[in-house]
């Protein structure tokens, strides 16, 4: 009985959703004057692209697949630099008093700017658009893991704290023996949150600055009139984005369960 | 002069800008070797009196001195086993141990530290627990792997803060017959904070009640004159047990009794709250509107009969 009711809820019922959704897209595709094309056309538009994911027909025609990649090596590089900057930035946060009243404002003001706003500053910065790429993602994607890695540290138990003061531990072991393992945990979730913003800025620098990606891509076919790969675009960099989200989820249960 | 003295010390907690005073005029003098039980309500200031030996908090009037010298941090000379299990979770059996000793006899050879640590394992009779972490044993192991940490730092004094009381019954008997076995052994002069008389009186050469706070002060050592190894079953018989366990009874309930009203509204208080993290009120701005709090992934705690 119960292994019927996983597959109700985890096949029939998500299938039925989807159903759903698609039923609603093709009723509105149908529809006069409206250019969205319908779920059929979108699919024998986008066939060649999904069926030969990686293929390289030109520099603007390539499987969604290689764009794909395109965009994840991308990503990689500014979401590391927004780990190397974050986790460091979180440390301080939550390590010292004074350093976390002179930047709390700062930061709370800096957070909530869109990718957008920064994407010309980067580019201003920079001069070229990879660089200035990687800064939107850096500063748009850092935040979770700077947050999180300061609360960590202000959870770490005194008791863990006090087995270091009385064994003497040097500032430096006290560091890496005690308060990084015990902040673990808080540091990825907020590498988690930040892989999914990371990848939610990268679709926007690429239609900004051109940069070849899924989200050059999107902006490309939009300009060429060609809906259906738009549509293919969106679809592609939601279930990156999910296979994203639930890879970090493995790792971070991993560091959840010492 | 003793081997630790603590001389008029005083302490309270400030917070808010007011001060909470937890212990008043603590006078006490241990000497070498010496096993002195303190029994306690809970909330009296048995820990706080334990981190001012410990040097964890300094005292806000009086002196803690060890062998004459003033105490002003802490130091691995003054082992501390904690009332909350504080082994580092993800660290082994082994490790946790390692860890002191790697610190301690920092000179040594990786071989001599293996081979001091494995003692140590062993005393506790943890060998086979040696590659588990903390979350894969019951609370009595975790309690010795604690007891097994402080020791292998070779301290000069032992202090157990309550180390038994989140223990079932006969983990908890297990372990007193340990802790008797091991001050037999070394004769290392120990500090035991408790909150059962039974146990105090089993394990110390003298017993101390401490009043009930705020404002705790001790009241007058009981020494306990039974010859050892005491046989906890016969020593229910024994006169000056019973008499022992009457005086330090009749002196705690004595207190309890004025002080009744302030035990309930006391035990409210948490003591768990990390002093040096409390970063009074958030500004508008904070990030941290939280506050401090304890992770719960560290606070599972199992306790587990052993057999
Ligand atoms: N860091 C602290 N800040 C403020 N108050 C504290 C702190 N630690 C303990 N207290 C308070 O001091 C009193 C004694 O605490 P404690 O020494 O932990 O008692 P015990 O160990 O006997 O249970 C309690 O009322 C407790 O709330
Ligand atoms: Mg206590």
């Amino acid at each position: 009985m119960s292994k019927n009711r996983v597959n109700i809820d985890w096949l029939v019922l998500p299938m039925l959703g989807a159903l759903g959704v698609i039923g609603i897209w093709t009723l509105w595709s149908s529809m006069p004057g409206t250019n969205l094309p319908s779920p059929l056309k979108t699919w024998e538009v986008s066939k060649l692209y999904v069926v030969e994911p990686f293929e390289k027909r030109g520099e603007l025609d390539q499987g969604i697949l290689r764009f794909t990649w395109y965009s994840l090596v991308l990503v990689a590089k500014g979401y590391a630099l927004a780990i190397l900057i974050g986790t460091p930035l979180g440390f301080l946060l939550g390590l010292s008093k004074m350093f976390a009243k002179s930047f709390d404002p700062i930061i709370q003001v800096l957070r909530p700017v869109s990718p957008l706003a920064w994407l010309p500053l980067g580019l201003v910065l920079f001069e070229r658009s990879e660089p200035a790429a990687l800064f939107t993602i850096a500063v748009c994607a850092m935040w979770p893991t700077v947050l999180n890695t300061a609360v960590g540290v202000r959870s770490v138990p005194q008791d863990y704290i006090n087995v270091a003061r009385v064994l003497k531990l040097s500032r430096v072991k006290t560091l890496f023996k005690v308060l990084i393992p015990a902040t673990m945990p808080y540091m990825f979730t907020g590498f988690r949150l930040s892989l999914g913003i990371a990848w939610l800025v990268i679709v926007a620098a690429e239609m900004l600055t051109g940069v070849p990606g899924v989200g050059g891509f999107l902006w490309q076919e939009y300009n060429s009139l060609i809906y259906e790969h738009i549509i293919l675009c969106i679809l592609t960099i939601g279930l990156v984005g999910f296979v994203l989200d639930r890879l970090m989820s493995l790792v971070e249960a991993r560091f959840k369960s010492i | 002069m003793a081997f630790l003295e603590l001389k008029h010390v005083s302490k309270g907690y400030r917070s808010n800008g007011t001060l909470t005073p937890v212990l008043r005029d603590i006078d006490l003098s241990i000497e070498q070797g010496e096993f002195v039980a303190i029994v306690g309500y809970s909330g009296s200031g048995k820990t706080t009196l334990i981190s001012l030996i410990a040097g964890l908090i300094r005292p806000d009037i009086g002196s803690v001195t060890l062998d004459g010298a003033e105490i002003r941090g802490p130091s691995p000379e003054r082992g501390i086993v904690f009332q909350n299990y504080s082994l580092l979770p993800w660290l082994t059996t082994y490790e946790n141990v390692y860890l002191a000793v790697d610190q301690v006899f920092r000179n040594w050879s990786a071989a001599q530290k293996r081979a001091h640590t494995e003692k140590y394992i062993e005393m506790v009779n943890l060998l086979p627990a040696r590659e588990k972490r903390p979350a894969e044993l019951s609370g009595g192991m975790r309690q010795r792997v604690a007891v097994a940490r402080a020791l292998a730092a070779d301290p000069r004094i032992l202090l157990l803060d309550e180390p038994l009381s989140a223990l079932d019954a006969l983990t908890r008997a297990t372990l007193q017959g340990e802790i008797a076995k091991i001050w037999d052994q070394d004769k290392k002069t120990m500090v035991l904070i408790t909150n059962d008389v039974d146990e105090g009186i089993l394990l110390s050469d003298r017993i101390i009640p401490l009043t009930h706070g705020p404002d705790a002060t001790l009241g007058p050592a009981v020494p306990v004159e039974i010859p050892r190894p005491r046989d906890r079953k016969a020593i229910n018989h024994d006169p000056h047990f019973k008499q022992t366990r009457h005086q330090v009874m009749d002196f705690l309930l004595g207190v309890g009794v004025k002080h009744r009203k302030t035990v309930t509204r006391k035990l409210h208080l948490p003591d768990i709250e990390p002093e040096d993290l409390s970063y009074g009120k958030p500004s508008p701005f904070s990030l941290f509107r939280r506050g401090p709090l304890r992770s719960k992934e560290f606070k599972k705690e199992r306790v587990e009969t052993e057999t």
